[in-house]
């Protein structure tokens, strides 16, 4: 008897350890799917063309996305120039000052916003900047991502700056430098690197982010140096060209993603070595 | 750090423009209710709480309301949830308790991967693999032998609430598998010892340790994912199938909020429909803000408990 149910509680506990493995494999085993159909469709349109052509009408060959790839870097430096001081600066405020009322009114704020759908940003941006201008713009597609990228690096930027232990900055003040010079030479750069890493990840969400960009960027066919006009972006392309009822397209649309997700990938990767090294 | 009266003017200067920048932040976030209230102030006078429950949206005789959209959000955040919740909490199990040391890192990392890729490419593969799949393999089957039951109900295009939720569950099961861990991580490792020395075997220290300590952290998980799911846009966009009714059949197509603002925002007709689409706007916003705000009391909540060691 004893015995028996000895086994049986052996057997429940290997039986468990089997399904949670199972779990394990579950979850991941959907990226795996995804990175090699993403190598294998996108794969076959990557061509040279497709990263220095401006895209063509339906039904004629080749075609690319570069006015997709050189509008999506436009976005997003036009973005994080004002968004990074912007966030920086209050992750600073909020970590060396931030003790009252305000500043708990603020870290609510951003805590709100980070948790807002990025979708309801393009009402934002369409409300704020479209309708005055009575026209799409870059303007108006960087507005709805900062108010994406702001909220994610203030709080990163505070975290960062208070694993800083405080006997650094005492032993900086104590030393006789002011209080601003020892928070930016001191404090700051010490934790530079994990806000970097923060400032590096909120970028790579921004550029893989689609739903602001519908109604405030609007995409373009054509190239588009001015700011203040409808730009094409990389994932605004890849959405259009897979709702689209064309068999070239959704090649278009495949590769389009590769090359997204390569972006992508590229700063998430780089943040993350950014961090390790500090360790 | 005390601070000597007649302090440094150029301190001072730093504190004030940091705290000018705070405060920006501040202005943007109130700034972005004012401009959604604001917005769809003629919408809200026009059908008021109506809008809630009517089913009807016609952009022809100007009558809105958001009741298909409402449903189809939270049907499919609830279908994503019923799968990503169990999965998650499992993998969260193996990592942090059965994986061998070499292996935690790099499936944890993998994992984790999931959350960087971006919303329109689940939606491209959703179109043009996932689907396809959950067509052949399972919506066509279920119908055949099943589709006297409601939910399984006929006709099978592709595009539904199930792919909707299938799609969803894979988003969000990078979220709750992570703070699952952090939950799972504050259990204290004299608890587990102590099971383990009574001679009980893994899954037993398991089940009694989470069954006591983790319960709460892990509805907290599963609300965080919740608050992602509801607000989630292009993958649910290209693959429910954007048919504005509230169908019982989970193999039918419905709509979801973000779905229909994505879709008709750029095209509104009129004043009236802009409006309503922004008062959708402004419902999901505050749905997903009470999801967060919930999300975070139970999480700080558990974050209290742990740390009094209990």
């Amino acid at each position: 008897m004893k015995g028996a149910v000895a086994f049986r509680r052996k057997a429940a506990d290997r039986v468990m350890k089997w399904v949670f493995t199972l779990c394990a494999f579950l979850v991941i085993l959907p990226l795996f799917l995804i990175f090699f159909d993403l190598v294998i469709k996108g794969g076959k349109e990557l061509k040279l063309t497709l990263l220095i052509d401006l895209p063509h009408p339906v039904g004629e060959p080749g075609g690319g996305i570069a006015n997709g790839i050189v509008g999506t870097v436009a976005i997003t430096l036009l973005t994080m120039l004002w968004s990074v001081p912007t966030a920086v600066l209050c992750g600073i405020y909020l970590a060396e000052y931030g003790k009252g009322k305000f500043a708990s009114a603020v870290r609510f704020a951003a805590d709100t916003m980070s948790g807002v759908p990025s979708i309801i940003m393009g009402i934002f941006g369409y409300i704020l900047l479209v309708l005055p201008m009575k026209r799409f713009s870059a303007w108006a597609g960087a507005a709805a991502l900062s108010m994406i990228f702001i909220p994610v690096v203030v709080r990163t930027t505070e975290e960062m700056l208070r694993t800083v232990p405080t006997t650094v900055r005492e032993a900086a003040l104590a030393l006789g430098i002011e209080r601003w010079k020892a928070t930016l030479r001191i404090t700051v750069r010490t934790a530079w690197p994990g806000i970097l890493t923060g400032i590096l990840l909120a970028m790579a969400r921004i550029i893989g982010e689609t739903a602001p960009l519908l109604f405030t960027a609007l995409g373009n066919q054509f190239w588009q140096t001015r700011l203040d006009q409808p730009i094409a972006a990389v994932p605004l392309q890849v959405f259009t060209y897979a709702i689209s009822p064309y068999e070239d397209w959704h090649d278009k649309a495949w590769a389009g993603a590769l090359v997204l997700i390569t972006m992508v990938l590229m700063i998430n990767i780089a943040a993350r070595v950014l961090t390790r090294d500090k360790r | 750090m005390a601070r000597k009266t007649g302090e440094n003017i150029k301190d001072l200067l730093f504190e004030r423009t940091t705290g000018g920048f705070a405060f920006l932040v501040l202005f943007l976030a109130v700034l972005l209710f004012a401009v959604l209230l604001r917005e769809s102030l003629p919408a809200l006078r026009k059908f008021g709480a109506a809008f809630l429950v009517t089913g009807t949206w016609d952009p022809v005789l100007e009558k809105f309301g958001a009741l298909p959209f409402i449903y189809g959000t939270v049907i499919s955040s609830f279908l994503a949830i019923l799968i990503a919740l169990p999965l998650s909490v499992g993998a969260a199990i193996f990592i942090n308790e059965f994986a061998p040391p070499w292996m935690k890192t790099p499936v944890s990392f993998l994992a984790e991967l999931l959350a960087a890729i971006p919303s329109v490419i689940y939606g491209l593969w959703g179109i043009f693999v996932l689907v396809p799949v959950l067509r052949d393999v399972l919506m066509k089957p279920a119908t055949k032998y099943l589709g006297w039951i409601p939910l399984f109900k006929g006709p099978v295009y592709g595009p539904s609430m199930l792919a909707a939720g299938v799609l969803l569950s894979i988003m969000i099961i990078p979220f709750i598998l992570s703070v699952s861990r952090e939950v799972l991580a504050t259990v204290p490792q004299r608890q587990k010892e102590a099971v383990l020395s009574l001679g009980g075997t893994r899954w037993e220290m398991l089940r009694i340790v989470i069954g006591q300590h983790c319960i709460p952290g892990i509805f907290g998980a599963t609300i965080l994912g919740l608050g992602r799911a509801l607000g989630e846009t292009m993958a649910v966009t290209m693959v429910i199938g954007n048919r504005p009714e509230a169908l019982l059949s989970l193999f039918q197509p419905g709509y979801s909020m973000a779905a229909v603002i994505a879709n008709e925002f750029t095209e509104a007709v009129g004043d009236v429909h802009l409006s309503s689409l922004v008062l959708i706007g402004l419902i999901l916003f505050t749905m997903t803000l009470a999801v967060n705000l919930a999300a975070k009391w139970i999480l700080t909540k558990m974050v209290a408990r742990a740390s009094r060691g209990i």
